[in-house]
């Protein structure tokens, strides 16, 4: 599998540390993600920000963790076979699971390149495909690792920090 | 700019509630591609769009969205407006298109929002 790590410099230590740690969240919620399904995709990620919310994450976090959650939630709709989403929600941060049933990623690195896009018309059409999806979940999350190969499934996870 | 105004400017219908003529809209944004009105929007703005699929209204669950333009005679349908209306967020259609709608506004002084 071919893998990519995106680490915010001044957030390494506290993922370091997160990664020893292994704490049990305090809150687990999984998502089912149709292929195609334009009319309910999105539904999870404006839960989790809604969740979010009412926990007193500050609305700038709340953005963050909106637009990464939803970029990725299209992925799954828009390219994969369908997939599953899975938010852990830890007292300083939340990790969101992306994990899809195929087809994969050809080459991660053309992907994350702005403006790249596999994009049928039919997605296109609906305002997607204009190849921001990766770049946008890296800027706006802390941590962002993705798991693929060609033929096998897609593994994106990210963490934000409220801090 | 109080959302009636506007409305008077583009020559527009307000297909919500009649209450969200009294919005004040402070800045706007013009687009048909939801990644650059992800990463484009850092406060709460008016959307001018030709978009008129679900994923317009699901994005004002991730971003503020002070209202949605449909340019150039779109109209969503019945079900988009439900949902518009669940949110209590005020939707227009025009006949003008994008370039003519944000020229209109823009001469008449609304801003750009910050981006």
């Amino acid at each position: 599998m071919a893998e990519y790590w995106n680490i915010v410099e001044s957030i390494q230590a506290r993922h370091d540390s997160f990664l020893q740690e292994k704490p049990e969240p305090e809150m687990s919620i999984s998502y089912e993600v149709g292929h195609k399904d334009f009319i309910n995709s999105g539904k999870a990620s404006s839960e989790i920000k809604l969740m979010l919310k009412r926990l007193g994450v500050n609305p700038e976090i709340l953005r963050r963790v909106a637009i990464a959650s939803y970029e990725a939630e299209i992925n799954i709709t828009a390219h994969s076979l369908g997939g599953k989403i899975i938010c852990n929600i830890y007292l300083n941060c939340v990790h969101i699971v992306f994990n899809d049933s195929g087809p994969g990623i050809k080459s991660i690195e053309k992907a994350l390149e702005p403006g790249w896009s596999t994009a049928d018309d039919l997605v296109r059409e609906m305002g997607f495909g204009a190849g921001l999806g990766l770049p946008n979940i890296k800027k706006n999350s802390d941590v962002m690792h993705i798991d693929s190969e060609e033929g096998k499934n897609t593994l994106l996870e990210i963490i934000i920090f409220f801090d | 700019m109080k959302l009636r105004e506007l409305v008077e400017l583009l020559e527009g219908e307000l297909l919500t509630e009649t209450d969200h003529l009294d919005r004040e809209i402070t800045c706007a944004f013009g687009s048909d591609l939801i990644s650059d009105i992800l990463m484009c929007t850092k406060e709460a703005t008016l959307l001018l769009t030709g978009l008129t699929n679900p994923q317009v209204i699901r994005l004002s669950d991730m971003i503020d969205l002070l209202g949605i333009v449909f340019v150039r005679g779109k109209k969503p349908s019945e079900d988009l407006i439900e949902m518009a209306i669940e949110r209590d967020l005020p939707l227009i259609t025009t006949k003008f298109t994008l370039y003519k709608s944000a020229g209109i506004l823009y001469n008449t002084g609304l801003r750009s929002c910050k981006i």
